[in-house]
């Protein structure tokens, strides 16, 4: 099993037809935290900042989880939108008079850029995209690993607006063998041994990429406090330990960055599944990098009690590592068959793509719901999970269990 | 540095926030119960030893774990990050955790 390629998997899979046309029927609906699910079970709903009701991780640094309520459409409200920070204390204040955001290093023109210029300086670009915590749903790893014990809600879809990188840099110049980019936030470890948090991408990849943003606006409005105010970084399709929140520095360097949340943080294993066998350690790491597929049933909620021979619409979102989704299936038989479910809007091959289904449940009994989403170069998930010392890039078939009479 | 607001603080301050358009500010909520170490002997070095960084849910919400699990953890915090605690605290921490949080 370690060494079966996730690509591989995804290409041997098979297409069983049978479009079924999704009714206009609304399922069942509940707002309740799924109080059976091993990870979230006791974990509190707490209220933060510009924030609704959102899980509890940990609260300082704050971590806090989007309830599965919240993937039944494309687009994640900024209140319900998670919060990952790693180091104390992170901003609780931001002075616009005062921010800049300061582009240093190997450049010929060092530029200190205040959120008017960001906003006047550089054509406004927009995308939209999945924004996915590299160790979401963590907590469903066997064995388990040490680490953010996230359910499945460290993900979002929003619309950035920003300037985009590749502007940025170039007004700024960068200098002849100028390798990487570093990036910073306000977030300061007040224990001078804690690694500040800074990460890296090549300058190759951002003057390639359209789409790597510095974003200063989300949904519309301005970025939550918790979500990088005034302004993050924005990488599509790529995990959210890229996305630097609160910005306020990048670094043009020479030479690839290695401290402490490059390496060893935020590493996989250095193979096409990114996967060891369970309980064992990779022989070589590279950082992580592209999301993998994904796809999940936000309704019914699990444990809902249906009734036999009515129709119920089951929804919920895919999405992939940037190709877009193609096909997004569903199985109430145990993955003996599959079938296609409708696609929502396309927003764009980065975004959350909408799905629906209509199912009716022919017998009483507990019966069980299967999604599979497979992407433009035939990703696809696998039904064994695949595992790695970190906790990182699951994307097993997910499923739902639910009563029927 | 934490404040202790209670709901209205809270929304108090989100009030003032949004009237101030040029200027953030959030206050941070205090840690939650939820992150209480279990009680037992040793809780209280854990307690003063462990808190300084982060919130004690990082403890709480991990998978059970023998001795050699929660050694592993509190050297890292040691070693990696630079948690400053000595030798006797340090078996201490970890008899706590490998009893209250062990498997
Ligand atoms: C000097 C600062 C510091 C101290 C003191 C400290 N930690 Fe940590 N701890 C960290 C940092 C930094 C992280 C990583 C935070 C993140 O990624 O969100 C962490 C993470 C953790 C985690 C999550 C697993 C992991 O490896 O990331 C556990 C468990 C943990 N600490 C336990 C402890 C225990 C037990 C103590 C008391 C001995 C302790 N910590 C004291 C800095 C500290």
């Amino acid at each position: 099993m370690s060494d079966l390629s996730r690509r591989d998997a995804a290409k041997r899979i098979v297409r069983f037809g049978a479009l079924l046309a999704a009714g206009g029927l609304a399922g069942p609906r509940a707002s309740a935290l799924a109080q059976d699910d091993p990870v979230l079970a006791g974990r509190p709903l707490v209220r933060y900042p510009e924030k609704t009701d959102l899980i509890l991780l940990t609260s300082r640094p704050p971590q806090l989880e989007t309830p599965m309520k919240y993937f039944d459409r494309a687009i994640t409200p900024n209140e319900a939108f998670f919060v990952r920070y790693h180091v104390f204390p992170i901003p609780l204040e931001v002075d616009l008079a005062t921010w800049r955001l300061r582009i240093t290093g190997r450049v010929d023109r060092p530029l200190e850029l205040s959120l008017d210029d960001l906003k006047t300086r550089f054509p406004r670009a927009a995308v939209t995209a999945v924004n996915q915590c590299s160790g979401n749903s963590r907590g469903r790893f066997t064995p388990r690993v040490l680490g953010g014990q996230w359910g499945d809600g460290a993900m979002g879809n929003a619309e950035w607006v920003g300037a985009r990188l590749k502007d940025i840099l170039t007004a700024a110049g960068v200098r002849q063998g100028a390798v990487q980019a570093t990036f910073d936030g306000l977030d300061k470890p007040a224990f001078p041994s804690v690694p500040d948090f800074v990460k890296s991408l090549d300058i190759a990849r951002i003057m390639e990429d359209q789409d790597i943003l510095v974003a200063y606006q989300m949904n519309g409005a301005p970025l939550p406090m918790l979500n990088g105010y005034p302004a993050r970084l924005v990488v599509p399709g790529w995990y959210a330990t890229y996305w630097v929140k609160n910005l306020s520095e990048i670094a043009v360097i020479d030479h690839v960055f290695e401290k402490f949340w490059m390496k060893p943080g935020y590493r996989i294993p250095d193979n096409p599944c990114g996967c060891v066998s369970p309980g064992t350690a990779p022989a070589r790491t590279v950082p992580i990098n592209r999301m993998t597929a994904r796809s999940f049933i936000a309704s019914p909620v699990p444990g809902t009690r249906l009734p036999v021979g009515r129709p119920v619409t089951l929804k919920g979102i895919a999405f992939d590592g940037g190709y877009g989704i193609q096909e997004v299936q569903v199985s109430s038989d145990g993955g003996a068959t599959w079938r296609r479910a409708d696609l929502g809007g396309d927003l764009g091959r980065y975004s959350f793509r909408e799905w629906a289904s209509t199912w009716t449940p022919a017998q009483t009994g507990p019966a069980r719901i299967m999604v599979r989403a497979l992407n433009r170069i035939g990703e696809s998930q696998g039904r064994e999970p695949l595992w790695n010392p970190a906790g990182y890039l699951r994307n097993v078939i997910e499923h739902i269990d639910l009563q029927v009479g | 540095m934490r404040r202790l607001l209670g709901p209205a603080g809270l929304l108090l301050a989100l009030a003032t926030s949004v009237a101030a358009a040029a200027d953030k500010t959030i206050p941070m909520p205090p840690d939650h119960a939820y992150a209480t170490l279990k009680p037992g002997p040793g809780v209280e070095v854990t307690r003063q030893q462990c808190v300084s960084c982060h919130s004690t849910d990082y403890i709480v919400m991990q998978p059970r774990g023998d001795a050699k699990q929660w050694d592993g953890v509190v050297t890292k915090m040691i070693k990696v990050f630079g948690a400053p605690v000595n030798d006797q605290d340090a078996k201490t921490i970890v008899e706590y955790l490998a009893t209250q949080y062990g498997n």
